[in-house]
This record gives structure tokens, C-alpha cells and sequence, in this order.
């Protein structure tokens, strides 16, 4: 290679990387400008006290565990129903098949909240009576559970027909295949799904504070409204939140970086 | 449709085509290995394959050509019922599955259909290996989940056929590393740990580079001359002429023309053999 050529291939490279650099350092002090607009905002308009934010704060982060518990337990609950949903709507039995689209169509045709206070308020009507986190649990469990009927539906016929079809030429009979072959090739697809749906279900289990499940914004709300406080404590829910997000899509992300790079990683070493 | 169902079925009576004779290597006495019959099948309105029936004896290669739309891999496909025929009879290795459109899925059928895919190994043009399994994984997950077999001895058997496909050292590579000539081989190979009968190749070098061909059409040379029965349908002249003990063509939906490669591809007799073949001659003098 010619020497100027190089020089110019260096002088390229250096600049593109200045240019990327530059980008970088605007993008975090364009951040960091709105967060400190917002933290600014935060402390002029509300008088900031001391003896208040001591007492709410902890109050509401308590509201953490049950957000949490409300979360896990409803996600476990969705994936089962949604992998139940997803065989049912593959199925070619048509009254199984019918059963799996009238419970993704009614669950996904009707609001959240609607189906949260009909377990909560006029179930007990009929005699059943629940507590307030099996409400929730139930209530989400089986709202994103229609959600994701469709999406393990989609990831398990993402699955080429040429593997289907490679099973079956061995000799697999359909449960063998679907074991073996599909659902670990669907599972990939799926996974990151479920992590999106974790993540929002985070945030859609903020409305069982209207069936009084003690979780964030339940605390936030009634320890805010008894001092007329509300714009401090639904500050602080909303911070919790917004870190709870930042740090689980975090780890969304990691996990799916991983189940990216297991290939990679096993072919180097099985 | 009941009176529908007496429709269905043709008394499956296996008729030799007269060009149909055991070629050199089979032992002589041999019974057949796969006799299909009277293999029909509509997609729709549209008649694929017209009765179309062949016999094959152990340790036969035979070649299936035709032009694309011919309908000769959905004959092929009908062998180990990929696709269900309309009408007509497969037997592999005493196994007899009649085609049966009224009652397609039912249990018993299928469980024969099985039995049948079991003795038939098949080869895909798009390779289809398990993109989540290793090579052996790939090897061995029909053995052992199939047949019952145990890992070691299935292991055995599949690092046997690695080696003789020349990849027993991407034993534990995963196929997205392989090349498509590599994933091809390993597609054999996991074909023949199953130990099958027959061994079935739907246009094994057609995805593949024209690079890669070579080393594919090798290691089915080789599995021909050491007396594996083969069905292979292809566009490899070169190939058929060399490994095929018989060769048909292939015309909508029937065969046109059966008999050895000197006669079907040197002199065909048939018109329309003849006019696919001098098609062939003029693109294959230009590449």
C-alpha cells in the first residue's frame, strides 16, 4: 500500500472516531441537562422537608417487594397460560382451538382495569373472595397471559417448516419433535418477549392500588394525600419506577445478549 | 361422501416397468427394498403426480430427473409421506403405507408412517439441520429419542458416519459454523446413524455453492458404490450418469422414461427426455 494512502486511511479512521466521540459526550451532557431541569424543578417548586421525605420514602420503596412479588408471580403465570394458549391455537382439534382464541380474544378485547376490579370487586358477589394480590396476580397473569398466547404462537411457527419436516423424516412423532426440536428453537425467540413483558408489567402492576395492594403507588397515594403531599411521594413512586426499568431492561438485556452470543460461544467449545 | 369413500383406494398391484431390473450390485434373489405404486397426488385442482410407481432392490442408486415443476420431489417426498399421496402404495423394507385421504390422520396410520420414516433416511436440499444441536447432537437426537438407543452406542454409530463423511473433527461444532457443503455431509450423516434402508436425496446440491458441490456429490458416490440403496433426484448429469444403476425421468407428474444412465441420459428415446436433455447440453456448454 502506498504510504500517502495509508496517512489518509489513519487520518479517516481518527476523524470518524473524534466525530463518534463528540456524539457520545453530547448525547450524555443532553441527559444530564434534563435531569438536572427536572431535579431543579423538583426542589424549587415543592418545599423540600427533611422530616416529610424521611418518613414517605421508605414508606413507598417498602412498596418495592410487593411490586416485585405481584410482578414475578403474574409473569409466571401469563408464560404458563401463554404456552398453553399458543398449543391451543396451534392445535387442530377445533374445540381446543376454540377455547384458546375465545380466551385471547375476550382477555384482549377488554380493559385491564375492568378485569382487575371484576376479581376484586364483583367476584365476591359469587362467594369468591380473594385477597388483594391474588386479584392482582390473577388478574395480570391472565390478561398478559392472552397477550402472550400470541407471541409463543408466532415464535414457535417462526421455526422453519424445514425442521419440522427433518424431524419428522426421522421418524419423531409430533410430541417428540415439538419437545426436541421446535419449542428450544421457539424458546429464543421468545424469551426477550417475556423480558419486554416483565418490564411492563412492572409498571401496569401499579394499578392494584386500586384494589388496595399495598404496592408503590398505593403508598405513595395515601401517604401523600393524608399531608396533602402527593406531588412529593407520586415524584418519588415515579423515580422508583423509572430505576426499577432502567436496571431490569438492563438485565434484559444482558440475558438476551447471551442467549445471542450461546451459539457463538458453544461452537467455540461445545 | 360416503359414497365418496369407495373412490379412494386402488388395489395396490406392483407392476415391474419393464426397464425395471436389479442392477450389478444387488445380490441376486433380492426382494425389493421400497416399492412404491401408483403414487397420485392433487394439490388442489392441480394433478402433481399421475400414477407414477418405482422399484428399488438393495443396494441400488437410482436417479430422478426433470425439469423443476415436474413433480419429482414431491414423488420423493412421497416416499416417506412429507407429502400424503392422494392415491397409491409405498412399501419400505415390508412396511406397506396406502395413501388414505379420507382418514389421513388416523393413529394407526400414522404409527406405520412412522415406521416407514425410520427405514428411510432423507437428505434436504436446505440441509435442515438443528441449529440448537451440535453435529453429534444432530447425529444422534433421532437415534436415541426414536429409537431408544443408548447415548454411547448411539455416539458410536454417528462418530462411524462423521468420519466417513470426512467432519468427525466438527464433532462439537455447532452448524451455523459450518460451511453448506459441511452442514450437507453432516445431513448425511445424521441421516445414516439411523441406520436407514433406503436412503432418500431431494436435490442435495442445489443450495449449495458451485465450490461445494464437489465434495457433497463425492461422499454420495461413495455411499453408492459401497451399496447403499439410494434415491436421488438431481440435476447432476455427471453424477447419475457415474453412481445411478437405473435412471427415470420425470414428466408432468410420470415417468416419461426408465432405464440405465447409457440409455436415458446418452440416448434417450423418448421426446420428451430428448428435449429436456438437449436444453441441459446448451446451459451446461455455457457454464
Amino acid at each position: 500500500m502506498h504510504t500517502d494512502a495509508e496517512l489518509l486511511a489513519k487520518a479517516v479512521a481518527k476523524d470518524e472516531a473524534r466525530r463518534a466521540a463528540r456524539w457520545q459526550l453530547r448525547f450524555r451532557l443532553g441527559w444530564a441537562a434534563l435531569l438536572g431541569l427536572l431535579a431543579a424543578f423538583v426542589f424549587l417548586s415543592l418545599n423540600v422537608e427533611v422530616d416529610f421525605l424521611t418518613r414517605a420514602t421508605p414508606f413507598i420503596i417498602e412498596g418495592i417487594w410487593i411490586t416485585l412479588a405481584v410482578s414475578s408471580a403474574s409473569i409466571v403465570l401469563a408464560t404458563l397460560l401463554a404456552a398453553l394458549g399458543a398449543l391451543g391455537r396451534l392445535s387442530s382439534n377445533a374445540v381446543v382451538n376454540a377455547i384458546a382464541s375465545f380466551y385471547v380474544s375476550f382477555f384482549r378485547g377488554t380493559p385491564l382495569i375492568l378485569q382487575l376490579l371484576v376479581w376484586y370487586l364483583a367476584l365476591p358477589q359469587v362467594g369468591i373472595i380473594l385477597d388483594p394480590i391474588f386479584c392482582a396476580i390473577g388478574a395480570l397473569g391472565m390478561n398478559y397471559g392472552a397477550y402472550m398466547t400470541e407471541i409463543f404462537r408466532a415464535g414457535i411457527q417462526a421455526v422453519p417448516l424445514g425442521q419440522r419436516e427433518a424431524a419428522a423424516a426421522l421418524g419423531m412423532s409430533g410430541g417428540t419433535s415439538f419437545r426436541r426440536i421446535i419449542a428450544p428453537q421457539a424458546f429464543r425467540i421468545i424469551v426477550p418477549a417475556i423480558g419486554n413483558d416483565f418490564v411492563a408489567m412492572l409498571k401496569d402492576s401499579a394499578l392494584a392500588s386500586t384494589v388496595a395492594l399495598h404496592e408503590i403507588v398505593w403508598r405513595a397515594r395515601n401517604i401523600g394525600q393524608k399531608e396533602f403531599k402527593t406531588l412529593q411521594t407520586f415524584i418519588i413512586a415515579a423515580m422508583i419506577y423509572w430505576t426499577l426499568t432502567i436496571v431490569f431492561t438492563a438485565v434484559q438485556n444482558r440475558i438476551e445478549s447471551r442467549l445471542a452470543a450461546g451459539d457463538r460461544n458453544k461452537a467455540v467449545k461445545g | 361422501m360416503s359414497d365418496m369413500k369407495g373412490l379412494s383406494t386402488t388395489p395396490a398391484v406392483h407392476a415391474l416397468h419393464p426397464a425395471e431390473k436389479p442392477g450389478v450390485l444387488v445380490k441376486p434373489g433380492a426382494e425389493p427394498v421400497l416399492k412404491a405404486t401408483n403414487i397420485t397426488k392433487w394439490f388442489g385442482e392441480n394433478h402433481v403426480l399421475r400414477g407414477a410407481s418405482i422399484t428399488v432392490w438393495p443396494g441400488e442408486t437410482v436417479c430422478i430427473l426433470g425439469r423443476s415443476g415436474s413433480g419429482k420431489s414431491t414423488f420423493l417426498r412421497s416416499m416417506n409421506f412429507l407429502e400424503d399421496p392422494t392415491d397409491g402404495t409405498v412399501e419400505i423394507d415390508g412396511v406397506i403405507v396406502g395413501a388414505d385421504p379420507f382418514h389421513k390422520e388416523g393413529s394407526e396410520r400414522q404409527e406405520r408412517i412412522r415406521e416407514v420414516r425410520m427405514r428411510a433416511g432423507m437428505v434436504f436440499q436446505e440441509f435442515n439441520l438443528f441449529p440448537h444441536l451440535s453435529v453429534i447432537e444432530n447425529c444422534v437426537e433421532a437415534p436415541i429419542h426414536v429409537k431408544g438407543m443408548a447415548r454411547k452406542e448411539a455416539e458410536a454409530i454417528a462418530e462411524k458416519y462423521l468420519a466417513k463423511v470426512g467432519l468427525l473433527e466438527k464433532r462439537d461444532e455447532y452448524p451455523s459454523r459450518l460451511s453448506g457443503g459441511q452442514r450437507q455431509r453432516v445431513a448425511i450423516a445424521r441421516a445414516l446413524t439411523m441406520q436407514p434402508k433406503v436412503l432418500l436425496f431431494d436435490e442435495p446440491t442445489s443450495a449449495l455453492d458451485p465450490t461445494l458441490v464437489g465434495e457433497v456429490l463425492k461422499v454420495m458416490a461413495d455411499l453408492a458404490h459401497e451399496g447403499r440403496t439410494m434415491i436421488v433426484v438431481t440435476h447432476e448429469m455427471d453424477f447419475a450418469h457415474e453412481a445411478a444403476d437405473r435412471v427415470y425421468y420425470m414428466d408432468k407428474g410420470e415417468f416419461a422414461e426408465v432405464g440405465p444412465p447409457e440409455q436415458v441420459i446418452d440416448a434417450p428415446k423418448d421426446p420428451r427426455t430428448k428435449e429436456f436433455l438437449s436444453r441441459f447440453r446448451t446451459l451446461g456448454a455455457k457454464k
